[in-house]
């Protein structure tokens, strides 16, 4: 058993480390297929533009890759060394899909490293495309693979316990679990749309500072029109999570809602402050939760008067839940505002403060997945297997943990620091300006039509 | 066979895999950075550019693959070496981290200052060494079951013989192979300075992994006498290893199909790989867990091996393609045809 300083320094460790990779993963798993789109758009309209536009994306992907892998061989190793106990009994039965991951990790290492090194090198410019099919299925596997692990977590079930033991197990049911179908669909539109916004905010980052090329006004075009669609999904794949909530883990949609009382008809409240159970300053909106939850406003909410005190999760999980939903709607909003305004001639979308604005959305998009996880993970303690293992039982007994979790935080650092410098510094010593005139390909592309 | 051996056999061989192409890596490291402090680089810079560029993030997903597939096929091992390993295996992570990073950094980034250089050479030493400490381990005497758990004995871990010698032999071993396979690859790149050059780091380092490979059966003896035992009762293994050996010095020596050389090298070292795990059978660890009672159940045994033929009928093509590109590609290898993104 662990010291409950052990399990604190573990917990801490295992955020640390998942808050991290989750940045590299979700660049990971969203900029393959923004290369992708790119590419083939360039080689459908014989538009040199976008071809470059994707060899410059893939060659910052290259760094933001090496971090993602390397944070993931710690986090899939420390998942054993900080979790053992959790581990050794998940382990039976949802090893499965990761296992899978790791091949849906091979096939797209592999064919990174061809991609990488064969521009320019196929006659027929589809087939280099052809190569990067593999690089985008083999991250967007990985995270359903990695998520349906996680859903697992929040809805276990393909096996029995019969007097303590598992029995009955099946490693296929165990995947498609109850959380998985929203789970897996939200995650991955999430990366997708964070991505095409992270884009964006280079593009828009680069007209700010004056560039009126062609080249950037093609690329915010694009990744914003891509990120509309996946903020839109997002925003309708994230009510489907919040009905599966309402359904299978009630306890964490209520504590969310600080929805105290089981009721019908019930309000959303967004924001405020609590002072001894009593909410304060919030925006109430009528039968806005019995819709959120059921798709009905009449509906009744289960409340968190059916839980025990001590399996329910800390009432901050409401902030993070506010923060992912307005960043969300956010997000679609400065999306919407800028094709429209493209289509309808609208002046201010060139105007500085609405290009900072752009710049703000990548950043933001990525506070949402960070909030986001934060809201899952802490909204499912205290249990590490929902209704079956506490955190608490599953923390490793070694007593040096709190040394790691000072390495590890040094670490970070250093490649947080590492990969923003590396990637400012390549991009700003080979300017697209520069590249365009060396390659000479102002042949095609001059034209702009949205 | 049963579905255990089934699951150690294949998870053994993607181990050796690793070891194969990570001290492949790990010693060219190494190799780029003494010869930076020799101040002739540029011999063996291009050569190591070449070969490792491409393929280092396959390398680090063979280590995914091994740690992955113990915990599916064997969850209590997760138990046992996850609650004890945490310091030395942390500390591998974040040196292979460091390498990882910084290998892209450099490759695609800028030019790094010349201690990272070093650094980074003299990681590709550290890490053997730091995960070789789990085979010292697994050999038993270093675990005490607590009350609370699972205890590492962390100094007499770092005073027995036995774990300084695994650790002189990974390094031996990764130096060794290193030298050999890009000796070849040197060749096959029509790259006469570099292949003069490591072929006599082949040479130099070739008795050194002899010799520290036959200490370490030496150590066991006093350490460990059951598994001892039954690496004797496998002495036709290790004789026909040691032949292999001989083949690949004499073939370097006398400068001839330096292939081939490799080829040996490969196979002594798949051989002794293999006689030891064998030897090792039944234990993970030593006595505390056997595959037997560590092993999962039979569904998801079943279901693991399923998914381990679909994939490899998906990647065993993909990496053909990968070799057959970069590796076997004369154009590619002798630096004529550049086309990095
Ligand atoms: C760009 C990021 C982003 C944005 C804009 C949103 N989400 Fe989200 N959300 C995530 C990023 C995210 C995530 C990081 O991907 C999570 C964490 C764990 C998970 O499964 O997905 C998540 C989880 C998550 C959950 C919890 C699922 C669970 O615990 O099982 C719910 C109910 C929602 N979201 C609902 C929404 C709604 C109604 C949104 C309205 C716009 C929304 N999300 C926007
Ligand atoms: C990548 C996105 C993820 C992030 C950012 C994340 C973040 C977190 C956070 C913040 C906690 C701590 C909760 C607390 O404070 O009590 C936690 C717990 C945990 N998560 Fe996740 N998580 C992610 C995905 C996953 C996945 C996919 C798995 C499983 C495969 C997983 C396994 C765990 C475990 C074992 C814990 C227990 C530790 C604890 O409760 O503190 N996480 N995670
Ligand atoms: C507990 C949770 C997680 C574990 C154990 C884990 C494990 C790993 C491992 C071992 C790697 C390195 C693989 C290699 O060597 O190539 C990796 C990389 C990666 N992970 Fe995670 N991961 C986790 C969470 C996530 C999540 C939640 C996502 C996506 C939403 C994700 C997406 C990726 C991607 C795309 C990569 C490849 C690196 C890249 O392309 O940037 N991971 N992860």
């Amino acid at each position: 058993m662990a010291s409950e300083q052990g399990v604190l320094y573990s917990r801490a460790l295992t955020e640390l480390t998942l808050t991290f990779h989750i940045i590299y993963a979700t660049i990971g798993v969203g900029i393959p297929l923004m290369i992708m789109i790119a590419q083939w758009i360039g080689i459908k309209k014989q538009d040199d533009h976008y071809i470059l536009l994707a060899r410059r994306w893939a060659r910052g992907f290259v760094i933001t890759v090496a971090v993602g892998v390397v944070t993931g061989t710690a986090i899939g190793l420390q998942l054993s060394l900080l979790w053992p106990h959790f581990m050794e009994l998940v382990g039976h039965i949802i090893a499965l899909p990761l296992f899978m991951e790791v091949f849906a990790f091979f096939f797209e290492a592999i064919f990174l490293g061809i991609y990488l090194y064969t521009w320019d090198r196929f006659e027929n410019q589809k087939k280099h495309l052809l190569l990067l099919i593999p690089v985008a299925l083999g991250a967007s596997f990985s995270a359903v693979f990695i998520t349906v692990v996680n859903a697992f977590m929040n809805s276990p079930q393909g096996f029995d316990i019969v007097d303590g033991q598992i029995v009955n197990i099946s490693p296929l049911i165990a995947m498609f679990s109850p959380a998985m179908p929203t789970k897996v669909a939200h995650v991955l539109s999430t990366a997708y749309m964070t991505s095409a916004f992270i884009l964006a905010s280079i593009a828009a980052y680069r007209m700010l500072r004056g560039s009126t090329h062609l080249y950037h006004k093609k690329a915010l075009y694009l990744t914003l029109k891509l990120a509309l669609v996946f903020s839109i999904s997002t925003a309708l794949l994230g009510d489907f999570a919040g009905k599966y909530l309402a359904e299978y883990q009630p306890e964490k949609l209520a504590a969310a809602e600080w929805h105290f009382e089981t009721e019908e008809n019930a309000p959303l409240i967004l924001y405020g402050v609590l002072d001894d159970e009593e909410i304060k300053y919030a925006i109430r909106i009528p039968y806005a939760l019995s819709m959120l939850a059921h798709s009905n406003p009449f509906a009744e909410v289960i409340g968190l008067d059916q839980f025990d005190e001590d399996v329910t999760p800390p009432l901050y999980i409401h902030y993070l839940f506010d923060i992912m939903v307005t960043l969300g709607m956010l997000l679609i909003l400065i999306a919407l505002l800028y094709i429209i305004g493209l289509i309808r001639n609208w002046s201010f979308i060139h105007a500085k403060w609405f290009l900072w604005i752009m710049v703000l959305s990548g950043p933001l998009s990525m506070i949402a997945i960070e909030v986001g996880w934060w809201f899952t993970e802490v909204g499912r303690q205290p249990w590490i297997l929902h209704g079956l293992m506490r955190t608490a039982e599953a923390a490793t007994s070694n007593e040096y943990v709190g040394w790691m979790l000072v390495l590890f935080a040094c670490l970070y650092l250093l490649l947080g620091a590492g990969s923003i410098y590396v990637l400012t510094s390549m991009f700003k010593r080979n300017t697209v300006e520069q590249e365009l005139a060396d390659r000479k390909i102002e042949k095609g592309g001059d034209t702009f039509e949205s | 066979m049963s579905l255990e051996i089934i699951g150690i056999f294949v998870l053994w061989l993607f181990l050796f895999g690793y070891v194969i192409v990570a001290s492949i890596d790990f010693g060219a490291g190494f190799f780029n950075a003494y010869s930076l402090y020799r101040g002739n680089q540029h011999i063996l810079n291009k050569i190591i550019q070449r070969y490792l560029s491409p393929v280092w993030e396959v390398t680090n997903v063979f280590l995914v693959f091994f740690f992955v597939g113990i915990v599916g096929f064997f969850p209590q091992s997760a138990y046992y070496y996850g609650t004890t390993l945490l310091v030395p295996i942390s500390l591998a992570i974040i040196l292979l981290a460091i390498r990882g990073s910084y290998y892209a950094f450099s490759t695609y980034g800028n030019r790094m200052p010349k201690r990272y250089t070093y650094v980074y050479g003299l990681s590709g030493l550290f890490i053997p060494a730091s995960l070789s400490i789990v085979f010292t381990i697994s050999e038993g005497g270093f675990i005490s079951i607590e009350q609370s758990g699972p205890v590492l004995d962390i100094a007499s871990l770092f005073t027995s013989p036995l774990t300084w010698s695994i650790v002189v032999l990974s390094i031996t071993a990764v130096l060794y192979i290193s030298a050999v396979f890009l000796t070849w690859y040197a060749h096959y790149a029509k790259d006469e300075e570099a292949t003069t050059l490591l072929r006599k780091y082949a040479l130099i380092w070739a008795i050194p992994s002899l010799i520290t490979a036959i200490g370490i059966i030496v150590e066991l003896k006093f350490h460990n006498p059951e598994h001892f035992e039954r690496l004797v009762d496998l002495w036709w293994m290790f004789a026909l290893s040691v032949l292999f050996f001989i083949g690949t010095f004499i073939l370097i020596y006398k400068r001839m199909n330096y292939g081939l050389a490799f080829t040996l090298l490969c196979g002594q070292y798949y051989l002794a790989f293999f006689a030891y795990g064998i030897s090792h059978y039944p234990y993970l660890l030593y006595p505390h867990l056997s595959i037997f009672d560590s092993f999962t159940n039979e569904a998801m045994a079943i279901a693991l091996i399923i998914a381990f033929i679909a994939g490899l009928g998906l990647l065993l093509p993909s990496l053909y393609l990968l070799l057959r590109l970069f590796l076997f590609n004369k154009e590619y290898v002798q630096g004529r045809n550049d086309s990095h993104v």
